[in-house]
């Protein structure tokens, strides 16, 4: 690595935001940093999918199924003993998972890692298909996943689902594995692998010409994405508290989707942007449903109403910017020092 | 038989192949031999079958009889990327590059066949990985200098003009490391001046990186003056064959290209 000006400004970032992060306690309400964990818990999301779709041009619809086994893993892995034999009332829980106790970065990386390995075995027959059968098959990968974790009683609780998570995701811990997510996915992307895996987006037919294995960089593309979706909703049910099967239904791919898509497919900084910004924004809109008083008139509490504007808002976003946010662009500091050296002059 | 079709000094060997698609036979019994650092072409009207010999070389249709052999080992049946690896590197009629990256990257991705390290020293970051990327993009970037890029680097291979394109899309071929370069229809949609450009430069570049090339090739005027050993293809089957002049000459060849009338004419 070339120690030059920006990544000392990276480095410098960084920990900055790191440390106004750990103090954050103090300027931030309880509610605040709820929202501010589950913005980073879905840049983990939205990177992961742009890995599979926005970078390699696989169009999954599996998403949902790698979360729940990341979430489901995890909190197998962080829940006390006594805690699990008491919560599994449909049938006693099954033994490797009674005992299974970790700590929480354990089973952090071990939900990533079981998310990688059942979307290696789902990738191997569903990667022969291309474009929309492959979001047909993925989307039913998913609900198979669902289905399972429904079923599996023994191990998951059916579908009562699993309470009282320890809370082992504070704020710091998730801009650490989403900072983690980043700097591996960045790495990957902008070395000359992240050029195979967009080459094989553009044209799969060159790529295998030029002597890539196409097929083993797809797997490779799906299984890393998986691994990291894994990451985060592991993170997720940490912070959640509470996880059943329902959760992790196609709406949840959707809503990860709606991130990549809005921040730009191929870039990670776009991603980013897009997570945050819908996230803030569908929190917020949530003072639309409240009765208003405008002074001169009082405006009864409209449920549903934060959907409407909220799907106005993403109308105009998709308009007015057709590729997302940033397009196949990235934000860096030499595009922040030009943008800013062209505004002084 | 002439030293250009010699077995023995031959990189590529084409064995009695014939590829069937149901019942259309796009080729049929086609046996050639290219010799280590010829340019040879193989020519024929449209519908003679010769794009179809490109995806059988190329290793997109594996051919139902016949042998194939690159540098002496046997490629029928083997994958794409597998021929690539072995030493043949081909570039398309409709060119295929990635129009979003720039022409570094685009190049840096026929590099890739040749690279020690794995993906997950990217994704580690180990030292190793830096030291690779780096001299990737000095190769990338000396190949385009080779051609003519090296002023536009950073710019998207979208944005090139046509010709220009042609290049880079040699360029990311000649990244692989080949013995052998394999080009489909490489003058297409251009300009007579323009291709007797782009055939001064096949020429270059076969001596410059000690190649052989095999054009595949409609226009009969463009291969005459590049290629030292001609092929010519009507309805799936070789019917002539020999140096640009003995090919030029031969009513076969003129029939297939202009009709019956020609020669009972001339």
């Amino acid at each position: 690595m070339r120690f030059d000006r920006n990544t000392f400004l990276t480095l410098a970032a960084m920990l900055v935001f790191g440390l106004i992060l750990w103090q954050s306690e103090k300027f931030l309400g309880d509610y605040q940093i709820y929202i501010a964990k589950l913005i980073f818990i879905n840049i983990i999301l939205a990177l992961s999918l742009n890995l599979i779709y926005g970078f390699t041009g696989l169009f999954s619809l599996g998403h949902a199924g790698f979360i729940a086994i990341g979430a489901y893993v995890a909190a197998i892995c962080i829940l006390p003993q006594a805690q699990k034999e008491m919560m599994w009332i449909l049938e006693p829980i099954a033994w490797p998972a009674s005992h299974i106790f970790t700590p929480f970065w354990v089973a952090v990386l071990g939900a990533g890692l079981f998310a990688g390995i059942f979307a290696f075995f789902i990738a191997v027959p569903v990667l022969k298909l291309g474009d929309d059968y492959l979001g047909m098959a993925t989307l039913a990968f998913a609900e198979i996943i669902r289905v399972l974790i429904v079923n599996a009683t023994p191990i998951t609780n059916g579908s009562l689902g699993i309470k009282g998570i320890p809370n082992h995701s504070t704020l710091i811990v998730c801009y650490i594995w989403a900072l983690f997510t980043l700097v591996i996915l960045a790495r990957l992307c902008y070395s000359n692998f992240g050029n195979i895996l967009r080459c094989i987006r553009d044209n799969e037919i060159a790529a295998s010409v030029m002597g890539i294995n196409v097929f083993h960089y797809k797997v490779l593309s799906f299984c890393v994405g998986a691994f990291f979706a894994g990451i985060g909703g592991a993170l997720l049910g940490s912070h959640l508290s509470t996880i059943d099967p329902k959760m992790f239904n196609f709406l949840l791919t959707f809503n990860v989707l709606m991130f990549v898509v809005t921040g730009g497919l191929g870039s990670l900084t776009g991603s980013i942007l897009g997570a945050t910004i819908i996230t803030i924004l569908l929190e917020w809109l949530r003072a639309l449903e409240e009765p208003m008083n405008l002074g001169f008139i009082e405006l009864p509490g409209i449920p549903g109403m934060r959907m409407v504007v909220f799907s106005v808002v993403l109308l105009a976003i998709i308009l007015k910017r057709r590729e997302g946010i940033m397009g196949t662009r990235e934000l860096t500091w030499n595009r922040i020092f030009a943008f800013f050296s062209r505004h002084k002059a | 038989m002439n030293a250009a079709n010699d077995k023995a000094g031959a990189i590529l060997v084409a064995e009695n192949v014939t590829m069937r698609f149901g019942g259309v036979t796009a080729v049929s019994d086609l046996s050639f031999a290219l010799r280590k650092g010829a340019i040879g072409g193989v020519i024929g009207p449209n519908g003679a079958g010769k794009t179809t010999v490109f995806n059988v070389l190329s290793g997109f249709y594996t051919p139902q009889e016949g042998e194939i052999t690159l540098l002496g080992k046997n490629i029928k049946g083997l994958q794409p990327y597998e021929i690539c690896k072995m030493g043949m590197a081909p570039t398309f009629q409709n060119i295929r590059l990635s129009p979003q990256m720039t022409v570094l990257e685009n190049i840096m991705v026929g590099c890739h066949v040749r690279r020690h390290g794995r993906w997950w020293s990217a994704a580690l970051g180990l030292p190793g990985f830096y030291r690779e990327e780096r001299e990737l993009q000095a190769k990338a970037a000396a190949l385009a200098e080779k051609v003519n890029l090296d002023k536009q680097l950073g710019e998207t291979a979208g944005s090139l003009p046509y010709g220009a394109q042609r290049r880079l899309e040699i360029a990311r071929a000649l990244a692989t490391e080949p013995a052998l370069l394999l080009l489909d229809e490489p003058a297409a949609g251009m300009n007579p001046q323009e291709s007797i450009e782009l055939m001064r430069f096949i020429g270059k570049i076969r001596d410059e990186f000690n190649l052989s090339i095999l054009l595949i090739e409609h226009d009969m005027k463009v291969v005459m003056g590049v290629c030292e050993y001609i092929w010519v293809m009507e309805y799936g089957a070789l019917i002539a064959e020999g140096l640009p002049d003995q090919v030029r000459n031969n009513p076969l060849v003129i029939r297939a290209y202009l009709g019956e009338d020609v020669i009972t004419n001339a």
